[in-house]
């Protein structure tokens, strides 16, 4: 998912391993820790982490933070914080129960009406905190009782259900296998080949095209390795879904996303004025770069991610209920942490934003199968939070 | 007299880097000595070796410090014995009062309750030992850099200080408080404390030291004694740069032609206070392929000037027209400042010029991202080139273009923010304070630049406080005092006393 270059020019000497692991050991380290913790449930619950239908719901049930913390990763490089993003899902969940439900407006309409009214969300939260210049934290703090109490006053306390089964299909919804009948979902795992193949592709001539202007690389090694295990990984996991009902609607949404936002943070413009922008305000303003309006667009953004979440979250339940978003924002914010991103601002990327959610799937889904309680799983997912913070503080200061 | 301290052998590795190798400083019992290098020769990290930043165990060699050798473990080590470091940027705590700060982490205190009256008793006896007359509750935020330098002092002096260790202390001051400060260390000399002094300024230095140690690249070159003899600052210059510099400033043959930017009645006022009026009715003129100075003490405004002009970034209720090649142009913000041809290198390269823990390629690139990018998609390659062109003909010395800025000395840094704006391409570039912290070396480098872009027909203005540089540089110096514009010489009529008769004269009105 990595867009390539970004990740490995940094190369301190040409083909030395040892010094390429130094630089690059934050990168790399956070995917194979999502491995290792892979791996651990797999084995402790006896191969039921990975069975088809848990995998499968295992997206499902990520979907949505993994959404929320593209959008939070951005927040976060500019140098700020949304606590509001739970509340948000809630209220756009309870506003599209009720628009369907209540008012029988058709799922289009009402999509594009939640998404726009999370973009209103952050509109004005952003206002705040760019140009009035109040601390984001208080700012989204203030957002998060706001909207966590018009999501209950807009529901009437009760849950509001069931939705028309086409705008279901947008979480429970899987991508029709085209060549139907057979044990196995030929769609998906050619798609599945297809992205890998085209990742390997558009991996191999950014190198060549990097070796070609003298541009330090990766060592061959890693790099051969890193596309490998990809590729292993990629087409492994699109084999284990092919066997069960084929791709969910949301992974390809979800996948689209994630694609974009490394796309745009690692090689557009607005994307590096994002990094400048939290790694220094006073040089990015000084630089031309108009910070207030960047901050204000960051927060925009997040409403409609948010507000996609919501709609997400509300069509797995099939109903808006009350408890609906409750403490996402900690998931979400934890997420981002947990992949690298810096609480000061500037630091933090897409990817490490994305595996840092599967980290805490993988534990939210691996801890309940294991029949691990709430309290617990708490404790473990808070101390695996902190482990990952401290490593990267660590790493730094050496 | 005996040597306080000696640093024997001293030897300090980076990973890829020999910060200090084999390094030996010896300071007599109540002298001055003058410790002066080149920007990354290595004498801040020879003063953290020394004040135990980097414990014993992290480099090679020995401290002895009367007569002891001594292994620090972390500052407090250091502090106990008397060696207290007062860094370039100061270390006290903006909104808590004098006596507050000085008395940090030493509160005068028995069971955790501190007493006051002692407190501010104390802080008043310090104050008056370092001749700052304030009240001990004055917030330090309130203070002036030259008072705030000061409290430091008394803090230092406070902790019944034996080794005194002065990290350009003068960088930031003006004449007078530079004076006033060297005159302290001086007094503290009489009274029996010897200090350490590290600084750019040599005139500043062959006025005080007793002695002067060289470093040059990680390594002693010499220390050269001044008690006998006096030695000059061009001894001391081929001392650091290892070479005679003929000529602290490049010659310059100037084409100057026809005007090509005016500023014409330039008002801006205090961002906070509405009523005060910071820059009053500026008009000025620069011409194609010249270098006009603004001269003026600290705060005379010359900074809220060129902040004013460059999208309005400092105050409010901006008045004023801003013309290039005849047509009014539209200076509202930096963007359209950049777009239009202006360019401000700003005077605080860490706080306003750079993104620090960004690698040198995108510093270089940010201020004119659209130079490296096609709809908005960055071409990295291309970026590359660019940045690694300006590293070559800038000569930023690094190992590559994606070395964070933090890690770069004072005169690499500058040369990063300078490429970031000659790649914007501007028609005039306003310089403030470029060579502020620099080394000499790099001063001359960064001065060879500025010539190059006047030759290339730019127009430079040059905001400075070191009058030599002004004088040494520019076709045409202006000279600000409170706000306005009192005086103009040609470089021709222009010398030190002139302006300063200007700038006197000025204030007396």
């Amino acid at each position: 998912m990595d867009t390539g270059i970004a990740g490995e020019v940094r190369v301190g000497k040409r083909d030395s391993y040892g010094g390429f692991l130094k630089t690059h050991f934050r990168d790399y380290g956070m995917l194979l820790s999502l491995l290792a913790i892979m791996a651990f449930f797999q084995v402790v619950t006896g191969g039921t982490l990975l069975k088809p239908l848990n995998l499968t719901n295992l997206v499902l049930q990520n979907s949505y933070i993994v959404i929320m913390a593209l959008g939070m990763l951005l927040v976060i490089v500019s140098g700020h914080i949304d606590l509001s993003v739970g509340s948000i899902v809630g209220f756009i969940g309870g506003l599209a129960a009720v628009l369907m439900v209540k008012f029988n407006l058709h799922f289009i309409p009402t999509i594009l009406v939640c998404l726009f009214v999370g973009g209103i969300i952050g509109a004005i939260q952003g206002y705040w905190v760019a140009f009035l210049k109040v601390p984001s934290f208080i700012v989204t703090l203030a957002g998060m009782l706001v909207f966590k109490g018009l999501q209950l006053s807009l529901l009437g306390g009760q849950s509001v259900g069931p939705f028309p089964p086409t705008f279901q299909k947008l979480s429970s919804g899987f991508i029709p296998d085209f060549v139907a009948g057979g044990a196995i979902n030929v769609t998906a795992l050619s798609l599945g080949v297809a992205v890998t193949a085209a990742l390997v592709y558009l991996g191999y001539r950014t190198r060549v095209n990097q070796q070609k202007h003298a541009v330090e690389t990766a060592p061959f090694g890693f790099f051969l390795f890193k596309y490998t295990l990809l590729a292993i990984l990629l087409v492994g996991f699109s084999y284990l879904l092919a066997t069960y009902r084929g791709l969910p609607n949301v992974l390809v949404i979800m996948f689209a996303l994630v694609a974009l936002y490394a796309f745009v943070t690692n090689r557009t413009t607005i994307g590096r004025r994002i990094y400048a922008l939290g790694g220094n305000e006073k040089a990015a303003k000084l630089s031309g770069i108009k910070t207030e309006r960047l901050t204000f667009l960051t927060f925009v953004n997040m409403g409609v991610l948010a507000a996609l979440a919501g709609l997400i979250f509300a069509a797995r339940l099939n109903t808006a209920t009350p408890k609906a978003g409750l403490g996402f924002e900690l998931d979400v914010i934890a997420a981002c942490f947990i992949g690298g991103a810096s609480a000061y601002g500037g630091v933090g990327k897409v990817t490490g934003a994305v595996i840092g959610a599967f980290v805490m799937g993988v534990m939210n889904n691996g801890m309940s199968i294991l029949g691990i309680g709430i309290d617990y799983q708490q404790v473990i997912k808070g101390l695996v939070l902190l482990a990952a913070v401290t490593l990267d503080v660590y790493n730094k200061r050496k | 007299m005996t040597a306080i301290l000696e640093m024997r052998g001293i030897t300090k590795t980076f990973p890829g880097v020999n910060a200090l190798d084999n390094v030996s400083l010896a300071v007599r019992a109540g002298e001055i000595h003058a410790l002066v290098g080149e920007n990354g020769a290595g004498k801040s990290t020879l003063m953290k070796v020394l004040s135990g930043v980097y414990p014993y165990g992290t480099y090679s060699g020995a401290i002895v410090f009367e007569g002891e050798e001594r292994r620090f473990r972390g500052i407090a080590d250091s502090e106990k014995l008397g060696i207290i470091i007062i860094h370039q940027e100061l270390a006290l705590v903006p909104l808590l009062s004098i006596a507050e700060n000085i008395f940090l982490g030493n509160e005068q205190a028995s069971y955790g309750i501190i007493d006051w009256s002692l407190a501010y008793a104390r802080t008043r006896d310090l104050l008056e030992r370092v001749g700052l007359k304030e009240s001990p509750d004055t917030l330090v935020t309130d203070l002036g850099v030259g008072k705030q330098q000061l409290v430091e002092i008394a803090k230092a002096l406070s902790k019944k200080v034996k080794l005194l260790i002065l990290d350009e202390p003068t960088a930031s001051l003006n004449e007078k408080d530079s004076d006033a400060l060297l005159a302290l260390l001086l007094q503290f000399k009489a009274q029996g404390i010897s200090s350490i002094l590290i600084s750019h300024k040599l005139n500043e230095i062959s006025k005080v030291a007793d002695s002067i140690t060289v470093l040059r690249d990680g390594s002693t070159v010499e220390t050269l004694d001044c008690r006998e003899e006096a030695v000059s600052e061009d001894r001391i210059i081929r001392g650091m740069v290892g070479r005679a510099l003929e000529d602290r400033y490049p010659k310059r043959e100037s084409h100057v032609g026809k005007t090509i930017f005016s500023v014409e009645n330039w008002s801006a006022y205090h961002p906070v206070h509405a009523d005060r009026q910071m820059v009053k009715d500026v008009s000025l003129h620069i011409r194609r392929g010249e270098i006009v100075g603004i001269a003026g003490l600290m705060g005379a405004g010359r900074t809220e000037f060129a902040m004013s002009l460059f999208g309005r970034t400092y105050g409010q209720r901006i008045s004023g027209r801003v013309l290039l090649h005849g047509r009014e142009i539209d200076v509202g913000t930096v963007s359209r400042a950049v777009a239009n041809g202006i360019a401000y290198v700003t005077e605080d390269r860490k706080t306003y010029g750079l993104v620090l823990d960004e690698p040198i390629v995108r510093n270089v690139t940010l201020a004119h991202l659209e130079g490296v990018s096609k709809n908005l998609v960055i071409d990295e390659i291309q970026e590359l080139a660019v940045a690694n062109d300006y590293r070559s003909r800038l000569r930023i010395r690094s190992a590559n273009v994606f070395q964070e800025a933090v890690n770069l000395s004072g005169g690499n840094q500058q040369k990063v923010v300078l490429s970031k704006w000659l790649f914007a391409d501007p028609e005039i570039l306003i310089l403030d304070e470029p060579t502020r912290g620099i080394d000499v070396g790099a001063k001359y480098e960064i001065y060879t630049i500025v010539n190059n872009l006047a030759e290339a027909g730019k127009g430079i203005l040059l905001i400075s406080s070191e009058m030599p540089e002004l004088l040494g540089m520019c076709d045409r110096i202006y000279v600000m005092n409170e706000g306005a514009l009192i005086g103009e010489f040609s470089a021709a009529e222009a010398s030190q006393e002139k302006i300063m008769q200007a700038i006197v004269k000025s204030g007396r009105r």
